[in-house]
């Protein structure tokens, strides 16, 4: 439900599970929402975002897998490709979007003209960032946005204030933030390898290829086509805050361990059950690039500011 | 195939109507477009003169107004849409939504480009982008290849506008966030990438070496010629080595393709360069107008003369160029 945010107790923002941004073996990948639809996620967006090359769970997987998550009482969202040039990527695009089963998540510009005209979510990669934007989406049939991980609050407070009846807003509240895209597969890259002759090695990195400074600080990670932060972004500090503006859902990205823990730890604060002081001592062992906040507070986004930096 | 020039302020203007551009791109002083630099682009008198001056050689004058507008700062992206409507410019180059669903509202006489910033790599994006606004030209981004171009051509509703010649982006345009992760600003909210108040150089005993929002993103030998400061042509530490992880210092130089640019049917090419030198646009102008008509003449027997290519090399950023993403080994 949307919220009002003039109510004196805004409800508490569900937390939802993004795309798996990696490539796992496909047993890892079962195996891992098996163990998601065990947890307080409400919402799981299911699909390839990344390379249209990753084929271990194929269109059809993800559905069979929305399936059983919708049966688990969770909602599934089919999310699709960030970065379309190929057409045979074009065309399994439009393919996903025709059916209806279950709302999409467009990532790209390309999915809002399969999707115009039934409901949609647009994702972190889809540039809405400013309320004439929201409106005119809203007027094709959005429901709910992920506002672009590098706007805050300040934004959010704006585009809350105007917002649409029935859209919902989501922000990015965990993982290693997705920062850009490229037509070069930077994995293949390192390892001197084209994209077209790829051997799969992003397999070989669960979480992303580590980039760090010549002084060694940890910077960026490299997935495939997408470069992300080194660290987590995340909201656990600013829950009360989140809550109060009346945002609707907090996104935990997966990651290749302890990612149900992260989950238990959002919910048990949003719950009141843990203090944020004890989540944070919680989650900085799961985070081992370290906590950043600084997108949300209007700073640099490796920046770790306020409340994160006060406990 | 029209040449689009890039023009930071008037003299620039001048010398790319001088050397043959069919067309000059231009920006208001602001963060209303992507090359948001101190000491650039265009307040009112300019482009008045400017506009003028084009008008006089027939050159078209188009105006970019192609960073994403948020709420706080809203009506300096509203304004800017009727200023260049009041001066009565030849297009528009937009990419935000929002800003594209008012200029066409408001000024549906105006001719709107998509910017390169709006990220429309696929007929289908495209196809969005032109039922809802009208766009009459879109300038796609540096991930496809050359056939891939050819291909959205003959599927877009729409001419298709590609850069030839400049600085490299290495990421979709419109959708990288790197330099709002090191410094709070990025080409989308602030209009400019390695925004210069963040930059810092120094010399050090390790060499010299280039700062980020205090991210060290280069440190290299004093021989080695130091670019524009971006993450993605930084060198830092992947698996034990250092190294150019992302992209190399380079730029990019599509003369070499110029035929099967010009066979694939695209209808205008582009050349980067705003924030660069008078004498970078006159060179730039001069050796594409050349190339262009060369081309046009013989296609099959078009080569890349040696001083063109020695004249582009010397302006280039960086050690080397590349025609980037055109050539499919690049990605």
């Amino acid at each position: 439900m949307p919220t009002d945010i003039h109510s004196a107790t805004p409800p508490r923002p569900r937390l939802s599970l993004g795309p798996l941004l990696y490539y796992w073996p496909r047993e890892q990948v079962l195996d891992f929402y098996a163990e998601m639809i065990e947890t307080p996620v409400e919402v799981i967006y299911l699909g390839e975002t990344i390379c249209s090359k990753r084929r271990l769970l194929r269109p059809e997987d993800w559905w069979d897998l929305a399936e059983r998550v919708a049966a688990s009482g969770r909602e599934p969202v089919i999310s699709t490709l960030a970065l379309i040039e190929s057409e045979g990527e074009l065309k399994t695009l439009e393919r996903q979007c025709a059916d209806r089963r279950f709302l999409i998540e467009a990532n790209d510009l390309a999915a809002l003209d399969f999707l115009e005209g039934r409901p949609f979510v647009t994702g972190p990669s889809i540039n809405l960032y400013n309320q004439r934007t929201l409106s005119f989406l809203a007027a094709r049939g959005l429901k709910r946005w992920v506002l672009p991980v590098e706007l805050g609050r300040a934004t959010a407070i704006e585009l809350l204030r105007v917002r649409p009846a029935g859209v919902e807003c989501e922000v990015f509240a965990f993982g290693r933030l997705p920062l850009a895209y490229s037509a070069r597969c930077f994995t293949a890259y390192n390892n001197g390898q084209g994209k077209d002759q790829c051997e799969f090695r992003c397999g070989e990195h669960p979480d992303g290829l580590l980039i760090t400074t010549q002084e060694g600080q940890p910077f960026l990670a490299l997935n495939g086509i997408q470069t992300q932060s080194a660290a987590a972004h995340s909201l656990l500090a600013s829950l009360d805050d989140v809550t109060a503006l009346g945002i609707d859902l907090l996104r935990i990205s997966p990651q290749s361990h302890d990612t149900a823990e992260i989950v238990r730890t959002y919910a048990a604060c949003l719950s009141g059950d843990l203090s944020t002081a004890n989540g944070l001592v919680r989650l900085r062992d799961l985070a081992p690039g370290g906590l950043v906040d600084g997108y949300w507070t209007g700073a640099a986004g490796i920046a770790a500011t306020g409340a994160l930096t006060g406990v | 195939m029209e040449l689009v020039c890039p023009a930071g302020n008037l003299p620039s203007l001048k010398a790319a109507v001088d050397n043959g551009a069919d067309a000059v791109y231009i920006g208001f002083r602001d963060d209303t477009n992507a090359r948001h630099f101190a000491g650039l682009n265009f307040g009112d008198k300019q482009i008045k003169e400017g506009l003028r001056y084009a008008r006089d050689h027939q050159v078209k004058v188009f105006v970019a107004v192609n960073t994403y507008a948020q709420p706080q700062g809203w009506e300096r992206w509203t304004n800017a849409v009727d200023r260049a409507a009041d001066l009565g410019v030849d297009a528009l180059i937009l990419a935000d939504m929002g800003v594209l669903d008012y200029a066409a509202e408001r000024h549906p006489e105006l001719r709107l480009h998509l910017s390169v910033q709006a990220s429309a790599t696929s007929p289908a994006a495209i196809r969005f982008m032109h039922r809802h606004f009208g766009i009459r030209r879109v300038v796609v981004p540096r991930v496809l290849s050359i056939a891939q171009v050819a291909h959205l051509i003959k599927e877009s509703p729409v001419p298709i506008e590609i850069f030839g010649f400049g600085s490299l982006c290495v990421m979709v345009e419109g959708r990288c966030l790197l330099s709002s992760y090191a410094t709070g600003q990025s080409p989308n909210t602030f209009g400019a990438c390695s925004p210069a108040a963040h930059v810092q150089w120094s010399d050090t005993p390790a060499g010299q070496e280039t700062r980020l929002g205090g991210i060290l993103i280069e440190r290299r030998d004093r021989n080695e010629p130091a670019g524009y400061p971006t993450i993605c042509k930084g060198r830092y530490e992947v698996e034990g080595e250092t190294r150019y992880a992302i992209e190399e210092p380079t730029s990019l130089n599509t003369l070499d393709l110029l035929p099967q640019i010009m066979s694939a049917g695209v209808a205008a090419i582009k050349l980067e360069g705003r924030q660069r030198s008078t004498r970078y646009v006159s060179d730039v102008t001069r050796v594409w107008r050349d190339a262009i008509d060369s081309c046009r003449r013989n296609p099959a027997a078009f080569k890349p003369k040696a001083d063109w290519m020695d004249t582009l090399a010397r302006v280039s950023e960086g050690t080397q160029t590349t025609i980037g993403p055109y050539e499919r080994t690049w990605h």
